[in-house]
């Protein structure tokens, strides 16, 4: 009886064999898939241009140049643009963060008035909005559009993101802020010297969350400005695809001239969009994880 | 102590629910005021554009006499844009609409719980941590890139078709943006690809949850791995799978705008047009707005009554907490 149960668990059931091949099968794939279209991006557009058009670049640049990244980026439209974009990045995050926070630490008061209607308020506009004509419309009333604040204004609030800071202030000890009340301070210190410290973890996860979201949109300044002062840097490369897509790769590697080809600009503005994203990335992925697993705790 | 304290704050509380409305008002008067700034963005951002519903009602031109002069003084049509939208283009758009979201659901809605499953079974954390760091740098990337990525691959003398012709699997250089039918198809992967390591990260959080009793127990009985992800780690996920599968009914008409207006061309718009992008076409670049907001509401009405359906549907299903509200 003994030995039996000993031989039987020292061999591998069939099924163990194929879900492990399956498993390492599965993840490579996904790493590839997930990784290997940056690579790819990342050596044609430090391959000379005019060699690229050959063709066959899968692993490892051929014969390295960066003219099109000395093109791109003397560029003045797109220089301009990239400032647009670090600009609405840099006053837009703390601000969005800032409101949504005060909006989060309030709701989360449970002697807070009409409590239930205020949150409830909030909460409707996650599953019902006006769409997109009307609210053209009221930008365009408000005059937002054309304007710089058409970028900061519209995302100072996320629903989504106040649940996560709101559960996570929900989480805090009551006799913190009983204590606090007792020796005298206000709400508005209660928040500022109290919630805001405590809450670093949670409002680290949104802030990362809405300076992608300002470094990644284009749609915003596409729709609501024309004018170039106010182009974003996703919106260069919006018209740089989509001149590739009306003029066709082969009629665009044609017009080659100093060893760029339009392709090889493509790349490289590509390029630069994503390195930011990708030098951030040890940051933000620490606190992303901690912020979905609060989210999906309780939401 | 600990009994103390709330007996030391009792009488007070007692006092202040006998205090009056303004009173208690004027006492929260600083949470009220951090609360504004909020509430200014919530009255003008959501709940100002509702009002503009009303021009799926009217016929509506901007006379420039101001947002609410403009809809009063418009002739009223009732239900004309809707009856309009219905006769004409309806079938077409819902159809693209709906295979669209239906195919992104084929993939965005297993790979992720097999992805998180996978990940589980991985011995080496360092390992681990690579592939789900790997997993998620699509998420973090624009749709520009991503468009970017898709059409380079996809194009005639892209990746794509350079390992389809080495493998043998076609002979000729396939125009993958030229075939309607193959938009739908396109779309639903790239959306999976994007959110495939970000919907893995919440399974994988629901799956460390699991105690580990279950699989000590489960070993002791001698299963096999395979039957320990099937009985004990599957039904385990079934609260957080239901809940995802909520938010992705109500969200079958959002099949993206973005990667619609990116990635589609003017030869396949019969098959890339959705009800987004068809109603800021026609809304917004045409200026047809009443029509726009029209199929915008059509959209927004249907959305809302499938997510209230799906949750409550969920709550009689199942007597675990996941519904959503």
């Amino acid at each position: 009886m003994k030995s039996t149960n000993t031989v039987y668990k020292r061999k591998r059931p069939v099924s163990d064999i194929v879900l492990d091949i399956f498993k390492v099968l599965f993840l490579t794939l996904v790493v590839i898939l997930c990784v290997y279209p940056f690579w790819n991006i990342f050596i044609v557009s430090i391959n000379d241009a005019t060699d690229a058009i050959r063709g066959g670049l899968y692993f490892l640049p051929r014969k390295l140049s960066f003219a099109s990244y000395k093109d791109i980026l003397t560029r003045s439209t797109f220089l301009h643009s990239i400032l647009v974009t670090v600009a609405r990045t840099a006053v837009g995050t703390p601000l969005a963060v800032l409101v949504t926070t005060a909006l989060a630490y309030v709701l989360s008061r449970k002697e807070l008035l009409w409590k239930k209607p205020i949150t409830l308020l909030f909460i409707f506009t996650m599953y019902f909005g006006g769409g997109l004509v009307p609210y053209y419309m009221v930008l365009k009333n408000l005059g937002m559009l054309n304007n710089f604040i058409v970028f900061i204004f519209p995302n100072l609030v996320s629903v989504y993101n106040m649940i996560l800071v709101r559960n996570y202030i929900e989480g805090m000890p009551d006799a913190l802020f009983e204590a606090a009340k007792i020796d005298g301070a206000n709400d508005l210190l209660i928040f500022f010297r109290l919630v805001l410290p405590l809450s670093k973890p949670i409002i680290m996860t949104i802030a990362l969350f809405v300076a992608i979201m300002h470094w990644n949109s284009w749609f915003d300044a596409y729709l609501y400005t024309n004018s170039q002062n106010l182009k974003v840097m996703q919106s260069i490369l919006v018209e740089i695809l989509n001149q590739y897509q009306t003029t066709g790769a082969n009629q665009a590697a044609n017009r080659t001239g100093q060893g760029i080809t339009p392709d090889s600009i493509r790349m490289a503005a590509t390029m630069v969009a994503t390195i930011p994203i990708i030098m951030v990335y040890p940051f933000i992925q620490k606190y992303f994880v901690k912020g979905i697993m609060l989210g999906s705790v309780k939401s | 102590m600990k009994k103390t304290v709330p007996q030391a704050i009792q009488p007070g509380q007692k006092a202040a629910a006998k205090k009056s409305l303004g009173a208690r008002f004027w006492e929260q008067r600083y949470l009220f005021l951090l609360l504004l700034p909020a509430l200014v963005w919530v009255i003008l951002i959501c709940y100002a554009p509702m009002t503009g519903l009303y021009m799926a009602f009217i016929n509506y031109t901007p006379k420039g006499n101001g947002y609410f002069a403009d809809m009063a003084s418009a002739t009223f049509v009732g239900l004309d844009w809707f009856k309009y939208f219905f006769s004409t283009d309806f079938m077409k758009i819902m159809r693209n609409t709906l295979a669209t979201s239906l195919l992104t659901l084929l993939f965005s809605f297993p790979l992720p719980i097999i992805l998180a499953i996978c990940l589980n079974e991985v011995r080496s954390n360092k390992m681990k941590k690579f592939v789900q760091t790997a997993s998620y740098l699509p998420y973090f990337i624009s749709w520009v890139i991503a468009a970017n990525i898709f059409i380079t691959f996809l194009s005639a003398d892209g990746v794509i078709n350079n390992l389809l012709a080495a493998v043998g699997l076609s002979d000729e250089q396939i125009l993958f943006f030229q075939h309607g039918p193959y938009f739908w198809w396109i779309i639903a992967i790239a959306n999976a690809w994007k959110v495939l390591g970000y919907n893995a990260i919440i399974y994988l959080a629901a799956i460390s949850g699991i105690s580990q009793d279950m699989y000590e127990a489960a070993d002791v009985d001698g299963a096999t791995r395979l039957q320990k992800i099937w009985y004990i780690t599957l039904p385990a996920l079934k609260p957080t799978i239901i809940i995802l599968l909520i938010l992705a009914i109500g969200g079958v008409l959002n099949t993206g705008f973005e990667q619609q207006l990116l990635m589609a061309n003017d030869s396949i718009l019969d098959y890339s047009d959705v009800l987004d992008t068809y109603a800021y076409r026609y809304g917004l670049k045409n200026g047809m707005y009443s029509y726009g907001t029209a199929v915008g509401l059509f959209k927004s009405a249907v959305s809302f009554i499938l997510v209230m359906g799906a949750n409550s549907l969920s709550k009689k299903f199942d007597d675990d907490n996941s519904a959503l509200f």
